[in-house]
């Protein structure tokens, strides 16, 4: 009875570390066909763009693609300024201070991603209720910071990563 | 699955049907046992085949023409509208289809849902054909987004989008379904492959999806069980054949109208605008098809929540057997459920409405009252009516009310008897 036990247990041993051994090597070739379809070295060398910010007037913005995404660059007056700070931080669904979206000393220049965080579109400049922007897909308002402030979006516009490589350049990436 | 046993006539059909029976299988769908009493609503299985059927083979032409590349696609589906012979009536022919297979599948499934055909023993085919459905989403909204213009683009973004509501690994998720930081070439490119991949799944799943029918045999207009074969059958060849080639051909001439005449009104004029992903389109709406869908994803004010909403709405369906809790299937004796399943109707279509419509005023509040309907329908409608309501006299057979004229009371068997 003890040896019959005994076999058997060797046998359920045998199967366990078989089928483990097996899953790993399934994983192990699954791994590369679910990988494959992440963004490849093409896509990500193009992680940087730098643009040239002499020309744009205060309280003019301009577009450009980054990433395959539309970037805004803004040169806010210091009275879009001053009503950006003015907002009290209990009526933003996602609260974060306007000095917390710009780089200190350069508060006119507002850098975000052009991708409203609903769902992606491109939300419009100059509209809304709160004197930024509106998202035409689905109506998020956004304002003067690019902050949620009404509608289905549930975070304020990403700023990506940048920095001014002089008074006139700005690289983001 | 046959009642009877098939030998072939001649010598050589009998050795090739020992090794591989086709012939007893080619038996089997010719002599099928099938209701005598089945109505055209019933003929709508044979036009999605003959959709599915459409969509394989203008995709495969298409496909010889189109180029799946960011920079030329757009192109080369001008290309095939002026240049290739015929390629505008293909292009038409696959871009209707898709419309078409879709018109059909929902008659297919309020069919369902108004006979009980989802009910047990077919509880599997009802699964079936809701995994065919979705597999048809998938294709449809993939091929939409294969021409490149600003609908295909901004579709693309808003719906993959919609995997960004999950919490953590969300954004990971879209990046990793873009193959970029945005809808981009190497989505183009992806979207071509599955999409050419997904209707052989879909046929696979036909097959079995037939199978399943053939295990214990069609519903009816009556949706009582019947014994097979028996004076309430009739064999599948030529009987059901020639009722399904008709109701085909009225469909083919519908099909043929849109084609040639009003091709594009389905469509949206947007998408003949080449994709730029620095500009949305003022107002996207996804196809028709989809609009019920999107008008419950627009009535909820948070990201996730829209989006759990939306994906309820189909997933739902996949327990509606084990949520209808009347022993009776077909609405036709079921006085209450009857008034509800008309209300259901009505709901989807309004959602329709209102998701082609701007999400604001009265569209947001009628797209809210219908997605709080369109739950409550399934959730509690369903469940509860099926233990109140009291039903109509269900007839022997299917034989018994058409040769007397009439379900009588002394023909008629009480609902707690077995159906």
């Amino acid at each position: 009875m003890s040896k019959e036990e005994k076999k058997v247990n060797r046998r359920d041993f045998l199967f366990t570390a078989s089928y483990t051994v097996g899953a790993v090597g399934v994983g192990a070739v699954i791994w590369p066909m679910i990988d494959q379809m992440n963004p490849d070295k093409a896509q990500q060398a193009l992680a940087t763009t730098e643009v040239d910010i002499s020309n744009i007037e205060p309280g003019k913005s301009i577009t450009v693609l980054w990433r395959g995404k539309p970037v805004f660059l803004k040169r806010r007056t210091p009275d879009e300024i001053a009503e950006a700070r003015a907002v009290n931080m209990d009526d933003l669904p996602d609260p974060q201070k306007d000095e917390e979206r710009v780089k200190e000393g350069k508060d006119e220049w507002l850098v975000m991603l052009g991708v409203c965080t609903h769902l992606g579109c491109v939300p419009l400049k100059d509209k809304g209720d709160f004197n930024g922007w509106f998202c035409p897909c689905h109506g998020s308002h956004y304002d003067v910071s690019g902050r949620i402030r009404k509608g289905p979006a549930p975070t304020n516009m990403e700023i990506p990563k940048f920095e001014f490589v002089d008074n006139n350049t700005i690289k983001i990436g | 699955m046959s009642e009877h046993e098939y030998t072939p006539k001649s010598k050589a059909g009998k050795w090739f049907n020992d090794r591989l029976p086709l012939l007893s299988l080619g038996a089997h769908l010719t002599d099928y046992p099938t209701p005598k009493n089945l109505n055209y609503w019933w003929t709508f299985g044979g036009i999605l085949t003959f959709c599915l059927i459409t969509q394989i083979v203008t995709g495969i032409v298409l496909a010889m023409h189109y180029v799946a590349h960011a920079d030329l696609a757009f192109a080369s589906v001008e290309h095939i509208m002026r240049d290739v012979n015929y390629g505008w009536l293909i292009r038409y022919i696959h871009s209707n289809g898709a419309s078409m297979f879709f018109l059909a599948v929902y008659i297919h499934i309020f069919r369902s849902l108004f006979y009980g055909s989802y009910k047990s023993p077919r509880e599997v085919i009802w699964i079936i054909g809701l995994m065919i459905y979705l597999l048809m989403m998938a294709a449809a909204f993939m091929g939409y987004v294969l021409p490149w213009g600003q609908m295909s683009f901004w579709g693309a973004t808003v719906i993959t989008n919609l995997f960004s509501a999950i919490p953590l690994v969300g954004d990971s998720i879209t990046t990793w379904l873009w193959g970029a930081y945005s809808v981009d070439n190497p989505t183009l490119n992806r979207f071509f492959s599955l999409h050419y991949l997904i209707p052989f799944l879909i046929l696979g799943l036909v097959v079995l999806h037939i199978w399943a029918l053939h295990v214990p045999g069609n519903n009816n207009p009556v949706g009582i069980d019947i014994k097979k074969p028996s004076k309430d059958t009739v064999p599948f060849h030529p009987y059901i054949t020639i009722k399904d080639a008709f109701a085909l051909l009225v469909f083919m001439i519908i099909f043929a109208g849109f084609v040639f005449f009003t091709p594009n009104v389905l469509g949206h004029s947007d998408n003949y605008i080449p994709a730029n992903p620095l500009v949305t389109p003022a107002h996207i709406v996804p196809e028709w098809y989809l609009l019920p869908f999107y008008a419950i994803l627009r009535s909820v004010p948070d990201k996730l929540g829209g989006v759990i909403l939306m994906f309820s709405a189909i997933f739902i369906l996949f327990v509606l057997p084990w949520l209808d809790t009347s022993k009776v299937r077909s609405a036709v004796f079921r006085p209450i459920y009857r008034q509800f399943f008309w209300i259901l109707v009505i709901d989807v279509l309004m959602l329709g409405y209102v998701g082609a419509m701007p999400a604001e005023g009265i569209y947001l509040v009628l797209a809210r009252v219908g997605t709080i309907y369109y739950f409550l329908h399934f959730i509690v409608v369903m469940p509860v009516v099926g233990y109140l309501e009291k039903t109509d006299p269900i007839p022997m057979s299917i034989s018994e009310p058409v040769l007397t004229g009439g379900a009588e009371p002394s023909l008629a068997r009480k609902v707690d008897d077995k159906v």
